[in-house]
């Protein structure tokens, strides 16, 4: 049926070829002619693209110079003087030849120098020597580390638990494992650099919020939950995270998370929480910041923590439920990629751990030692204390800044040396400037909160001001501080800028913007 | 696409040094010029064996049925989903919180399909627990499963004595405790394990100067930085020396570490080709000729990031050639010897040594003291200008805590005893026992008819599987003969080349060799491994033929 009717069709078009005039046939091969000279010629010149000549090239190979791979760097940097502690890092230590009280570590339950993780890590180191030469999944996976994971999962109440073995690695490869491009994670504006390394890499959109403002965060929250109302479609498949900060390494405040857990069920995000400082110094039993507000801890979808601190050992976890956690073994670059944590870290870790859970005191004796810094640095002027007063890390910062920034170190460092002369060993807060500015800047500039100018002109009469007291200051707490029964608990004080730079955009001309402090 | 490294190039240079070696003249003008360039330079110990590297390409057949395996699991994947979904087949797998039900899931479904239905197959042949230090032998903790390898159930037996050809102890320096280690255990009681610190605030110990002193000996350059994690060391010190404007020129199987850093730094990142020097070359011109796409300025700097020794395909860099390649275009190079430092050279310096150039040729030098020194940790060596830059900007040492002091001393007393810095010559005769070792182990396995990847002096032996049924079978019945293998499949290698990656050590003894070569060689006829179709009889000249052979 079909071949005859195409056979009398095509007939009919032979017919009609020849009964059509020739200018029709003339123009109508023309017209075919021009097609396949169409098809077959270049659509555009490329005559102001003209090629360079070998010549040429050879030319500008010679001719480019690079900038040189590294910057020249100035002898006295401070980083490249810095102190060198001989011996064992503990609550004496002797930082270059000359032996100070330890206030610049973290090592706030004073495990560092215990005998018993000693003895831990010296057995460990006996059965297993030092490293593991390979990754958790080709061999490196020792039953140290697995006896560890259960006893954190156990310690924090959770189902599972995963350790990393380098503490910075721990929340910059959890938050790329879970976020990717697309996703929105929401996060505070004074969140540590390991979480901004973590968020770089996750190359997820990033919303900021003001420094413990739930109002600023409901405020970015509703305004993305107006934007997913306009486009559904991606809403269902945007992940939203909110990722803060038990207590903060930049402030030493405490996060809302009562408020935050509101907010989380509200709009349906995710948290994710850092408990470097807190874990282990934070709650009835050192379980951190979860413990210290009475939240059960699956509320909280992943917390991350570092055993460099507290533990006073080397490495990191998370924790949290097995749905979330597992995820963590395939896709955690940290921990895939990298050789697992020495035996005998984890031996330590252990060890801390049975510590921690059969001296629960210990965190009361830390608690009250924190409150009684906190009190006993109050009212020196020049000088005030940022952050909370269970918080181990004090801030001290200037109540007036010089105006900038590089002023205030200086100043910062001479009551620091001040300080060292007097066998206290004290730090300035380091930052990478240039770096922690990475971030788009925010939205709103707080350079208002600036302290006010009370103690007077700033620089050498502040620092007068504080060289009396500071001698005085750390001896007075330290008889405080070790008079105490059990001998626990070094706080770590660290001295700060009169403008922390972290994540606060400030302009050239602006320079004292004193953050949000 | 069995042959990564693009044919082509990679056995351009291996004739060319071939037949550079043979004395005659070549063809090949780029290569060869550069190659004699650096002999002009003046290096009395430049390699001047051929480089002997191999990755021959599967038959056809095998290829067939590796894609036609992956097609019937990943069927077989949909088939099961499906009966999860009806509640017919249990499903294992962790679910999400009642309360939180309403949340945009955590994870998309096809990104856990792989996971669900292939890995969770022959997921027994990863992250196996040892009960022992990983020395040339090693305690597997037996554990089975009641799920089908959704949960597993330690049985408390404990499997002997396994031989360990898995992990990267090629030296031997990763073993339990012996009074070499005293110094170790000293330091373990004197200073105890944190250091609670940074690097910039109250964390710098004697000992870790120390070690950077003895990292700047060991490699003869200026000055050298250490860190507390090797994979950090990469991820974290490259954003500080490039940036946006600056140009990245990375191998395309650089270790993530590496592409992490690189991502990490803001630059611009362009990938050439595995060991392709006229890949590279072509993008370097093009760079320096072009600069920055649409801006159209001049790029600010070009780093090349390589490795030493590859991990997963045990190919060394083309060193010499990138080298000349990197002063020809003004680019700066950054080499990670993650796997090379300690294991080739004939003292153990890493592929610098082993091609007989100088330090001072490499801008960076980066390294990790996780596989030869039996410890952790990486270092990053150079002039002292780049060292002094780092120490102040590295994002390690302001915000990561410091090397466990124990961990530090451990890779003092290894590199002290490479050295011969200890009184003794063992270091040395561990570096040649080593390079013994892998000529063995690869001889052996290239007359086997096995095809193995890389270069015949890598210690890192790759063998190809293919199929992931047979990567199971492998690893399963080797361990039931007590030898401990890694295999590696998709995504840490492409998806049809699934292997078996063996690390031989100087710890290794010739039985031990021995002993594996002979159940591989069961294991071959058992599983039909021997691919390859340039089977080699034994006989002692092995090399005078092999660079001929390799490309197809």
């Amino acid at each position: 049926m079909a071949t005859a009717a195409e056979q009398w069709v095509l007939v009919e078009m032979v017919q009609a070829l020849y009964e059509a005039p020739a200018y029709h046939l003339i123009l109508e091969g023309i017209l075919i002619l021009w097609i396949i000279r169409l098809l077959f010629s270049k659509t555009y010149k490329l005559q102001e693209r003209s090629d360079l000549t070998v010549k040429e090239k050879e030319e500008l190979i010679e001719e480019w110079q690079p900038e040189p791979l590294v910057p020249p760097i100035s002898k006295d940097h401070p980083a490249l003087n810095y102190n060198v502690v001989s011996g064992p890092p503990s609550h004496n230590i002797v930082v270059n030849g000359k032996k100070c009280v330890n206030f610049a570590s973290f090592n706030f339950l004073g495990l560092l120098d215990n005998p018993r993780v000693k003895a831990a890590a010296l057995a460990s180191l006996k059965k297993y020597g030092v490293g593991t030469c390979g990754p958790r999944g080709f061999y490196g996976t020792f039953d140290v580390h697995l006896d560890l994971e259960d006893r954190l999962a156990k310690f924090m109440k959770t189902e599972e638990a995963i350790i990393y073995s380098y503490g910075f690695a721990t929340i910059a490869s959890a938050i790329p494992a879970y976020s990717k491009r697309g996703d929105i994670v929401f996060v505070d504006r004074a969140a540590c650099f390991a979480i901004q390394k973590g968020l770089q890499a996750s190359r997820s959109d990033i919303k900021l919020f003001q420094h413990n403002d739930m109002a600023d965060l409901e405020r970015l929250l509703k305004e993305q939950e107006m934007e997913d109302q306009k486009n559904p479609r991606k809403a269902r498949v945007t992940r939203r995270f909110i990722v803060v900060e038990g207590l903060y390494m930049n402030t030493g405040t405490i996060c809302p998370l009562p408020e935050l857990v509101k907010l989380k069920y509200k709009y349906k995000a995710r948290i994710f929480l850092e408990e470097s400082l807190s874990f282990g110094v934070l709650g009835e039993h050192g379980r951190g910041v979860t413990e210290h507000f009475g939240i059960s801890i699956d509320d909280i979808d992943l917390i991350s923590a570092n055993m460099e601190n507290s533990l006073a050992s080397i490495g990191g976890f998370c924790c949290g439920r097995s749905f979330v956690i597992d995820h963590q073994r395939l896709s955690g670059q940290g921990y895939c990629f990298s050789a697992s944590l020495p035996p005998l870290l984890a031996a330590a870790a252990i060890e801390a751990l049975n510590i921690m859970e059969e001296n629960p005191g210990i965190f009361l004796v830390l608690k009250e030692k924190c409150a009684r810094i906190h009190k006993a640095l109050q009212g020196i002027s020049g000088l005030k204390v940022v952050g909370e007063s269970l918080s181990p890390a004090f801030h001290l910062q200037l109540t007036d800044s010089t105006g900038s920034r590089d002023k205030d170190v200086k100043l910062l460092q001479e009551i620091v040396n001040h300080c060292m002369d007097r066998s206290i060993a004290l730090t300035q807060a380091r930052y990478l400037e240039k770096e922690e500015k990475c971030l788009p800047p925010p939205r709103r500039r707080t350079g208002e909160s600036r302290a006010h100018d009370q103690g007077g002109g700033p620089g050498c009469a502040a620092l007068g001001r504080v060289l009396g007291p500071g001698g005085r200051l750390p001896r007075g707490t330290r008889t405080g501080l070790w008079s105490l029964p059990c001998d626990l608990g070094e706080a770590c004080v660290y001295l700060q800028g009169g403008h922390r730079a972290a994540w606060v955009w400030t302009a050239p001309n602006h320079e004292e913007d004193a953050g949000y402090f | 696409m069995a042959n990564p490294g693009g044919g082509a190039v990679c056995n351009g240079n291996l004739h060319n040094h071939g037949k550079q070696s043979d004395g005659s003249p070549s063809g090949n003008c780029v290569k060869n010029g550069i190659v004699k360039e650096a002999q002009q330079n003046g290096r009395p110990h430049f390699y001047d064996k051929p480089i002997v590297e191999s990755f021959e390409e599967a038959p056809l057949h095998v290829m067939v049925f590796t894609y036609l395996g992956y097609g019937l699991g990943t069927l077989f994947g949909y088939l099961r989903d499906f009966l999860r979904s009806c509640g017919i087949e249990k499903c294992n797998a962790a679910i999400e919180r009642e309360e939180q039900k309403d949340f945009v899931p955590l994870y998309q479904n096809f990104e856990n399909f792989y996971t669900r239905n292939l890995y969770m197959r022959i997921r027994d042949n990863w992250n196996r627990p040892i009960c022992s230090a990983p020395g040339s032998r090693f305690d597997v903790m037996e554990r089975v499963s009641d799920d089908y390898n959704w949960t597993f159930r330690f049985t408390g037996r404990v499997i002997k004595d396994v031989i360990n050809m898995g992990s990267y102890n090629f030296l031997g320096l990763a073993a339990s405790y012996d009074e070499s280690m005293r110094t170790v255990k000293d330091v373990l009681e004197e200073y105890g394990l944190g250091v609670a610190s940074t690097r910039h605030e109250m964390g710098t110990l004697d000992k870790h100067e120390e070690l950077e002193n003895l990292v700047a000996k060991f490699l003869n350059v200026e000055a050298a930085m250490v860190f507390g994690m090797g994979f950090a060391t990469n991820s974290m010190n490259i954003p500080a020396l490039v940036g946006k404007g600056c140009l990245i020129l990375s191998d395309e199987l650089n270790h993530a570490s590496l592409v992490l850093g690189a991502r990490l730094s803001g630059a611009t990142i362009r990938i050439f080709k595995h060991n392709n020097m006229q890949s590279l070359e072509k993008l370097l011109r093009d760079a320096v000729i072009y600069g920055q796409p649409r801006i159209r300025r001049a790029w600010k700097k070009i780093l090349i990031l390589v490795e030493g020794i590859y991990s997963m395909e045990g190919s060394i860099v083309h060193l010499p050639q990138i080298v000349a390649l990197k002063k020809k275009y003004k680019a700066y190079l950054y080499i990670d010897e993650a796997h090379s430092i300690g294991s080739v050279g004939p003292t153990g310096r890493g592929v610098v040594e082993f091609f007989g150039l100088d330090p001072r040729d490499v801008d960076v030098l980066m390294g990790t003291f996780t596989k030869s020194f039996g410890a952790a940790g990486g270092y990053i060596a150079g002039r002292k200008d780049l060292v002094d830059y780092l120490r102040a900007h590295s994002h390690s040492a302001v915000y990561a805590t410091s090397m466990s002091p124990p961990v530090a001393e451990q890779i003092i007393r290894s590199m002290k005893f490479i050295m011969g810095l200890d009184g003794t010559t063992q270091g040395l005769q561990r570096v040649r026992q080593l390079a013994k070792n892998t000529r063995y182990f690869r001889q052996r396995l290239n007359e086997m008819g096995f095809i193995i990847y890389g270069n015949e002096e890598s210690p890192v032996i790759p063998l190809l599987l293919y199929m992931p049924a047979k990567v199971a079978a492998f690893a399963r019945h080797l361990l039931n003969r007590k030898i401990g293998v890694v295999v590696v499949g998709f995504p840490a290698t492409p998806l049809a080349e699934a292997r078996a990656r063996f690390c031989v050590s100087a710890a290794h003894t010739r039985e031990m060799l021995d002993m594996v070569l002979e159940n591989l060689d069961e294991m071959g006829d058992l599983l039909q491994l021997k691919y390859s179709r340039h089977r080699k009889s034994a006989r002692p000249e092995l090399y005078d033929e092999t660079s001929f052979e390799l490309d197809d």
